[in-house]
């Protein structure tokens, strides 16, 4: 724990610096800004060493909220504080949200066209075909998974259908299937630890 | 369209509420936002619902943005007659993100700690890896929802054929974000797919 501190001593001398190469993160980042934000935090600013990176977005994981919103929160204030947090998500959402606003201005102007409507309809409908992938990528992880392969799979499938085909509010299934999911993985994993002899 | 003060404040309450429910991402609140803004209030069409979120993927950043776009279409939506659709859309596009950043902000900045420390708990483990299954599954819905406005109108198989293409696309290869979106809108553009 103390060793990883000093290992990630190296970090953003400012907030302008900090602002700005998040700025330029964000602005690479089509689809997630995960690979992105490896590449720029770990392989060119050297702010990050890869197994500090990867354990700082292990947390980012767990805390509820974007990944990256949340790397960006620990991030900021790893070295400045509130006011860091602050700076790394406006580093991260100002420059690519003014961006969309221009580009959706720009459709709005011409969404009367056949042709314009058109193709926000096809990117639409590639749209949902990127998101299906990178969520069926997601399931591969599932294999290793400690309810097993199978069992993570009905989760996904059981949750599919109350929110697609019953319709229900996100949160009471959340609520339900979450709760049963945590629960019961976290008695498989401690059932595997106590037959190995205990934590 | 007529939307009142009190569907702004229904709106941004429930961007505000949704925010510590964005375990996995934003992407997994779309179903979410597609019941609230088209099933439950019919604030926003199938076309905006999607070409929002499209052009939030063509253009970069944090997949928030989506989110942002829905804000955008509601404010457009909600202009008041003789007042500028892009001052509402950018109010509407700015306080909607700034409404569904803020709660999980503050729980990260104030819970990172705490989470370092116990990261290796069997708690914690059990936690990220018993949601992960449910996140996927909520995931998968929002590409359903993006296509499913398509299902009812049998002619449109072809959008269908898009979205399948893509994800094998994406599953099997490292091809760009940006061409498999311009592949799509330049088929859509010649007029390929039925309307909306």
């Amino acid at each position: 724990m103390e060793q990883k501190v000093s290992i990630a001593q190296k970090g953003p001398k400012s907030l302008a610096e900090l602002y700005w190469a998040l700025t330029k993160l964000a602005l690479q980042g089509f689809g997630g800004v995960f690979p992105v934000a490896q590449r720029v935090l770990v392989e060119e600013r050297k702010w990050f060493t890869q197994q500090v990176f990867l354990e700082e977005w292990a947390v980012a994981q767990v805390l509820p909220g974007p990944n990256i919103v949340n790397l960006s929160v620990m991030f900021g204030s790893r070295w400045f504080g509130a006011m860091g947090a602050l700076v790394a998500v406006a580093g991260i959402f100002s420059m690519p949200a003014l961006l969309l606003i221009l580009v959706a201005i720009f459709f709005e102007q011409f969404r009367e066209y056949p042709a314009v409507a058109g193709a926000l309809h096809g990117m639409g409908a590639v749209s949902a075909g990127l998101i299906a992938g990178t969520s069926l990528k997601m399931a591969g992880s599932l294999k290793a998974h400690p309810l097993t392969f199978f069992g993570a799979i009905a989760f996904t499938v059981v949750t599919f259908i109350l929110l697609a085909v019953f319709k229900f509010p996100l949160i009471p299934v959340l609520l339900v299937m979450g709760t049963s999911s945590v629960l019961i993985t976290y008695l498989k994993i401690k059932h595997s630890h106590g037959v190995k002899g205990g934590e | 369209m007529n939307i009142s003060l009190s569907d702004w404040l229904t709106v941004l309450l429930h961007f505000v509420s949704m925010s510590l429910f964005a375990i996995g991402g934003a992407i997994a609140l779309i179903p979410e936002f597609h019941r609230f803004f088209i099933e439950e209030h019919a604030w926003l069409t199938e076309s905006q619902f999607s070409s929002g979120i499209a052009l939030a993927q063509a253009s970069p950043g944090p997949n928030a943005l989506m989110l942002a776009m829905m804000g955008w279409n509601f404010g457009m939506n909600a202009t008041p007659a003789g007042y500028s659709h892009f001052v509402f859309g950018f109010f509407g596009f700015v306080s909607c993100l700034l409404c569904v950043l803020t709660p999980s902000c503050v729980l990260t900045f104030t819970a990172t700690r705490w989470v370092q420390k116990n990261n290796e708990k069997m708690g914690v483990i059990a936690f990220k890896k018993g949601l992960a299954p449910v996140v996927i599954g909520s995931m998968l819905v929002s590409s359903w929802v993006i296509v499913r406005g398509d299902f009812v109108l049998a002619n449109n198989w072809q959008v269908w054929l898009i979205a399948l293409t893509t994800l094998v696309l994406v599953w099997g290869t490292k091809i760009h974000i940006l061409w498999l979106l311009a592949g799509g809108a330049a088929i859509g553009a010649s007029g390929l797919l039925g309307s909306f």
